[in-house]
């Protein structure tokens, strides 16, 4: 591999309001290597990546790219495209409503004499260019017809049409299962080969180990170090993003598994929803924590929500305490005593413009009803209690919830939930994009709330914290349940039950 | 998953826009036939009356054209009523007080939309107002505007050119469609300028949406502004440039209707962007952008004709009949759109 | 120093667009009235005239009720759906109309008498308004389209329905209680009392139970309000019911005030001055947080302003020129990008600040 720069980010500093989000952070890519830049959440990861492609401005600081004299200053992604930077990001950012032929070129059409589009050139270059990167797909076709993984190589197959000699992946396994990655992965291996520097960023180590040559650790707005892939194990790279060791998790683990005699608090029987979860049987017990394991898609978070009635049951029978009962709508599982942490904290998490205090207060106004409002010094006694005991970190009960970082909004709506002293909590990857800190604190939170005889569905990508937490794993694959896992799980153990090939 | 596994998992999908538009050009052959097994004693049946209803909706025509390229963005313009109602005025004011020359004034007009569009495409675009608060603003300034220019109704009569255009009568060759009336008298069917204006709007607009790097980042912005603006179009400019066309073709479509009408009142075309809008969707433009084309706003401008005139044609129903079945129509559409999405959610999880 | 700050306080007040605003307001007539030699405070006084209050800030007052009515509605409904209600002008004629063509009975135009009780037809307008509000609601909540979309059927379809109620002609119904909504009470103007108790009783539901939170909850963010067990659907739809509820009462006091059933006219443009009070209230039309006070004092200026205008003689006709301009005006300083240019430029100055400090 030739050793040659194509770009260069030399003390790039950015200041937001109240804010240092970068201060003085160098960065370099080569020719011809994919490049992991990590960081925990609010390191500056995704802040660096803005001020390269023209998002933001940087306060101080120098760009070069290979092949130009002058520094680059990027006012827009566009002008950022020109220089040769392309961003490829978690959400698939083409048009639905286009075909793929169109979204291959929009904003760059070849055009003929006219000055009108020639649908003729667009059409051969576009095949042209699907069968040089080895994907079959029909370019007349609507984008929206195609799977998030094609969508996505669809926006790289752009990304290199535009001869970039940077292409940046911002997160963009985060929504593809295995298969999907595999086939990412051979195509960034594929352009790497062609030459073109490829910065990812992803928060899934094995990834990074898997495919990556070079990695660039951020934290807190500060560069902490450029590695090759080989002179940083694992370990070291975690303690390079905390900056601590994180031997304290190990503390955790649970005692022995809990009794099986105690009382089943909710078992499901049949229940499905249509095209999202089949058909499953699903026994909680008080004081258990029972964690969903599977792949993203594999129908976890579905079934939850199918449990609580986010999304409606269509076939078969809940029972909480051996009652039978009915739920049509989140409020009427709550009235059984349930409550959820969903997994899209900002989407149907938090409620950014209310107060600390109102969002923690929200589930037990949802109680009591419309009619019958909490008094205020209830209510700040109520949010006081729980920035206490959950530790939030907040200028005052009355700051805005979108003011907190991610960890502290996440802990304001178990604070909600906690608030209505639920008997049966599902906690949807409560720990995904926070900071390992806070994360170890939930997982000690979900312990200590099982022990007072809750019982706890868990849900998380990552199988170390699911087994970490969890007395009793269900196994989920394609929309269904295929198993439960018991007593002596391993990482190994779960892997296997989650690829399949055998029943559990 | 190898590779057939991915051309299979990505099955061609139903085109819902293109049902939506099927359902439209069924609805108006419906509409019309029935019109003239009913109707075919007063006459619905010459090819006149179809002629009558693309002259009287010549202006609707242009609006909707320009309405579907701002809704194709994912936004509205609501002023567009207004607006035509004030083109009239200042046209038929311009005219008969001011004794301003046509030519001039239809120049004039032309500019005073483009410079309209340019200032709700800078408050839509630029500073990121909702676009119905910016149009509904423009909707009150311009039926304002209308009453400062006069309250009274003026009728164009002094300037001959503009009379000679609004009279110039296009027959069909051949007599095509030519009927002898009850005096015995023989009627060649006839069309007029505004006709002309109005076709070749349409089939400008067609070109420019689909053969244009304007007409296809329009389709972009709607699919998804965040994506578009990624890619590198120029989001902001895009959808002012698609205010500012709104507002011109409807500088065009006021031309038109003042040929038709040859006078300016205070309530001229009220309630016309409920038409423009509910030509737009009956013709499978979708409300929340991206989806859409002129070719069925055309079919949605003759099905609220059509509906217009059946109400005239029968002769006994109150004028605010047609206003109401249009209503029920938008409404039926939109409910069929929303359903179509969700379908089409459904079908993706 | 000391001074900008105590500025920048009750600049960044919220009530202090409404309230500022009403003060120029009143200036502006303070100055007229000087100009044209009146008293200084010609507009402030009240008299007794023929045992009723008189004077420009009752007419205001007077003027003003329909809008305030209007606006309890429309600010539910901004918050609550993030965009706005345009039928309550088209409402507020068809409940009039209803009212009148069923004390008219159907296809009389002009009766001193009625043909059923009183109550019957106001009942009845009422009714209609709120299955307005339920029909708006229900394609805004449960079948997620846009509100202002979804209000523009009524917003055309209204007003012709209420034609076909009438006839097409204008119902006049000639009989003194019919007056009484539009009329006096005692020494005051029936519409003020009438929109004091639709405030007070709004304000006492918005203090004594949780329709706040529930609404600015689900303006916010719908999904999560749903998860954490509010039922965000309903609480929209309520939005709505009440918006067209308080466009009923609204219509018949407009039409009781001109005891006819004015189809055309009544409550016309009345919905942009609804959405400017919601807005000149310091409320954001994108939905959330609101404040209902606000937007009573914001649908009281824009009465002045309307009144104001008259004064200064422009007609009905043409006031909507100067208002849809304050509108933009308003929706400018509130918006995203004016806002973060602010923004920028104060992070800018403490930046400065900062670098100074450093050099010192």
């Amino acid at each position: 591999m030739e050793d040659r720069v194509v770009l260069t980010m030399r003390g790039i500093t950015m200041t937001f309001p109240g804010v240092l989000a970068l201060d003085g952070v160098d960065f370099t890519l080569r020719k011809g290597e994919i490049h992991a830049l990590m960081g925990e959440n609010g390191a500056g990861k995704s802040t660096l990546i803005k001020c390269l492609t023209g998002v933001y401005q940087c306060d101080s600081g120098e760009i070069h790219v290979d092949g130009m004299e002058e520094p680059v200053q990027n006012h827009s992604t566009l002008e950022a495209q020109r220089n040769g930077i392309s961003t490829v990001y978690q959400e698939v950012n083409l048009c639905p409503n286009l075909s793929v032929m169109e979204n291959l070129f929009v904003g760059r059409e070849p055009v003929t004499k006219a000055g009108t589009i020639d649908r003729r050139v667009m059409l051969k270059r576009a095949q042209q260019l699907m069968e040089d990167l080895g994907l079959s797909i029909d370019v007349q076709q609507t984008l929206e017809n195609y799977s998030l993984a094609l969508q996505q190589m669809i926006a790289i197959a752009r990304a290199v049409d535009m001869e970039c000699k940077i292409l940046i992946l911002d997160e963009p396994t985060s929504s593809l299962d295995d298969s999907e990655v595999a086939k990412l992965f051979s195509l960034m291996r594929k352009l790497r080969d062609q030459g073109v520097g490829i910065v990812f960023v992803t928060h899934f180590l094995e990834q990074v180990y898997e495919v990556c040559d070079r990695i660039t650790v951020l934290r807190n707005g500060l560069l902490v170090g450029e590695y090759p892939l080989s002179e940083l194990p694992r370990v070291n790279l975690i303690a390079a993003m905390m900056g601590k060791d994180i031997d304290d998790l190990k503390e955790i683990k649970p005692e022995s598994c809990q009794n099986n005699c105690a009382e089943p608090l909710i078992s499901a029987e049949g229940l499905s929803h249509v095209n999202k979860i089949k058909p499953f049987d699903l026994q909680i017990r008080q004081g258990e924590v029972i964690g969903l394991t599977g792949l993203l898609g594999s129908g976890r978070s579905e079934l939850a929500r199918t449990i609580y009635g986010a999304d409606k049951a269509q076939t078969g029978t809940l029972k909480v305490k051996d009652k039978k009962v009915h739920i049509n709508h989140p409020i009427d599982a709550m009235r059984l005593g349930m409550g959820m942490l969903p997994d899209d904290r900002k989407a149907e998490g938090v409620i950014a413009d209310l107060t600390v205090r109102e969002n923690i207060v929200l589930g037990i106004q949802a109680l009591r009803g419309i009619m019958n409002l909490l008094p205020m010094k209830e209510q700040c006694e109520i949010a006081d209690r729980f920035i206490e005991l959950l530790q939030i970190k907040t200028p005052s009960r009355e700051t805005l919830v979108k003011q907190l970082s991610g960890g502290n909004q996440q802990k304001v709506i178990i604070a909600r939930w906690l608030a209505t002293n639920p008997d049966f909590l599902i906690l949807d990857e409560p720990t995904r994009g926070i900071d390992i800190g806070t994360k170890t604190e939930i997982q000690k939170l979900i312990i200590r709330l099982a022990d007072e005889g809750k019982g706890i569905l868990f849900i998380s990508s990552e199988i170390d914290e699911m087994l970490r937490t969890c007395n009793r794993l269900a196994v989920l694959r394609d929309g269904e349940k295929v198993g439960e896992l018991q007593g002596d799980m391993t990482q190994e153990r779960v892997m296997h039950a989650i690829a399949g090939g055998e029943n559990v | 998953m190898n590779r057939k596994a991915i051309v299979q998992r990505s099955r061609r999908g139903m085109n819902n826009s293109n049902i939506l538009l099927m359902i439209t050009i069924g609805l108006f052959i419906v509409m019309y036939t029935a019109g003239s097994i009913v109707y075919a004693d007063k006459g619905f049946d010459h090819l006149q009356t179809f002629l009558n209803i693309l002259i009287n909706n010549a202006g609707l025509i242009c609006v909707a054209c320009g309405m579907t390229c701002v809704l194709l963005t994912g936004g509205i313009d609501i002023s567009v009523g207004a607006l035509i109602g004030m083109v009239c005025m200042f046209m038929a004011v311009g005219i008969e007080f001011w004794g301003l020359s046509s030519p001039v004034l239809m120049i004039l007009i032309l500019l005073i939309g483009i410079t309209f569009g340019l200032v709700q495409g800078l408050c839509v675009g630029y500073l990121n107002i909702q676009p119905f608060i910016v149009t509904m603003a423009g909707m009150f300034f311009a039926r304002g505007m209308t009453a400062v220019i006069s309250t009274q109704q003026v009728t164009i009569k002094s300037d001959e050119f503009f009379v000679m255009l609004a009279n110039l009568k296009f027959f069909i060759p051949f007599e095509i469609g030519a009927y002898v009336n009850s005096k015995g008298r023989l009627m060649v069917p006839f069309f007029r300028l505004p006709v002309i204006i109005a076709l070749c709007v349409l089939v400008a607009v067609f070109l420019i949406l689909r053969y244009t790097r304007f007409g296809r980042s329009l389709y972009a912005v709607g699919g998804n502004q965040q994506s578009a603006a990624l890619m590198g179009l120029d989001v902001k400019k895009t959808r002012m440039k698609a205010y500012m066309l709104s507002s011109f073709l409807c500088a065009i479509g006021g031309i038109c209707y003042v040929l038709n009408t040859m006078a300016g009142t205070a309530s001229q075309a009220a309630g016309l962007e409920m038409d423009a809008i509910s030509s737009a969707v009956i013709g499978g433009t979708l409300l929340t952008g991206g989806v859409g084309n002129v070719i069925g706003s055309f079919f949605g401008v003759l099905i609220n004709g059509t509906i217009s005139s059946l109400v005239k044609t029968h002769g006994k129903l109150i004028s605010s009949w047609s206003n109401v079945v249009t209503a029920i129509l938008l409404c039926v559409f939109i409910v069929l759109q929303a359903v179509f999405t969700k379908l089409k959610e459904n079908r993706k999880r | 120093m000391k001074i900008k700050r105590a500025i920048k306080k009750i600049t960044g007040m919220q009530m202090f667009l409404p309230i500022a605003s009403m003060l120029l307001v009143m200036a502006v007539n303070i100055i007229y009235d000087v100009s044209n030699g009146n008293a200084v405070f010609n507009f402030f006084t009240i008299s007794l005239r023929n045992g009723v209050l008189f004077g420009r800030i009752i007419d205001i007052l007077n003027r003003g009720s329909e809008v305030a009515i209007l606006a309890i509605g429309m600010t539910l409904v901004v918050s609550a759906a993030a965009g706005a209600d345009i039928s309550v002008g088209s409402v507020m004629s068809l409940a009039g109309g209803m009212c009148c063509m069923l004390l008219a009975g159907f296809g009389n135009a002009n009766v001193s008498q009625y043909a059923v009780p009183l109550w019957v037809g106001l009942v009845a307008g009422l009714a209609i308004a709120c299955l307005c509000g339920a029909f708006n609601g229900y394609l805004v909540s449960y079948l997620n389209i846009q509100p202002m979309v979804a209000t523009l059927i009524l917003f055309s379809a209204g007003r012709a329905i209420g034609l076909l109620l009438c006839n097409s002609t204008i119902v006049y119904v000639r009989v003194p209680s019919f007056q009484f909504l539009g009329g006096y009470f005692w020494m005051l103007p029936t519409p003020i009392i009438i929109a004091a108790a639709c405030v007070l009783v709004m304000s006492l539901i918005l203090k004594h139970t949780a329709l706040g939170m529930y609404i600015q909850s689900v303006g916010i963010n719908k999904n999560a309000a749903r998860i954490a067990g509010f039922k965000s659907r309903r609480i929209i739809f309520t939005a709505f019911v009440i918006s067209g509820l308080c466009a009923g009462i609204a219509g018949l006091v407009a039409t009781s005030r001109i005891y006819s059933a004015d189809t055309n006219n009544i409550g016309l443009n009345m919905e942009l001055d609804a959405i400017l009070a919601v807005a000149l209230g310091g409320n954001s039309l994108g939905g959330g947080k609101f404040r209902l006070a606000g937007s009573i004092v914001g649908a009281y200026t824009i009465q002045a302003i309307t009144t104001t205008l008259y004064a200064l003689g422009i007609s009905s006709a043409q006031a909507p020129v100067f208002k849809a301009v304050i509108v933009i005006l308003i929706v400018t300083i509130q918006s995203p990008a004016v806002t973060a240019y602010f923004e920028r430029r104060a992070v800018a100055k403490a930046l400065r600040a900062n670098k100074e400090a450093m050099r010192v």
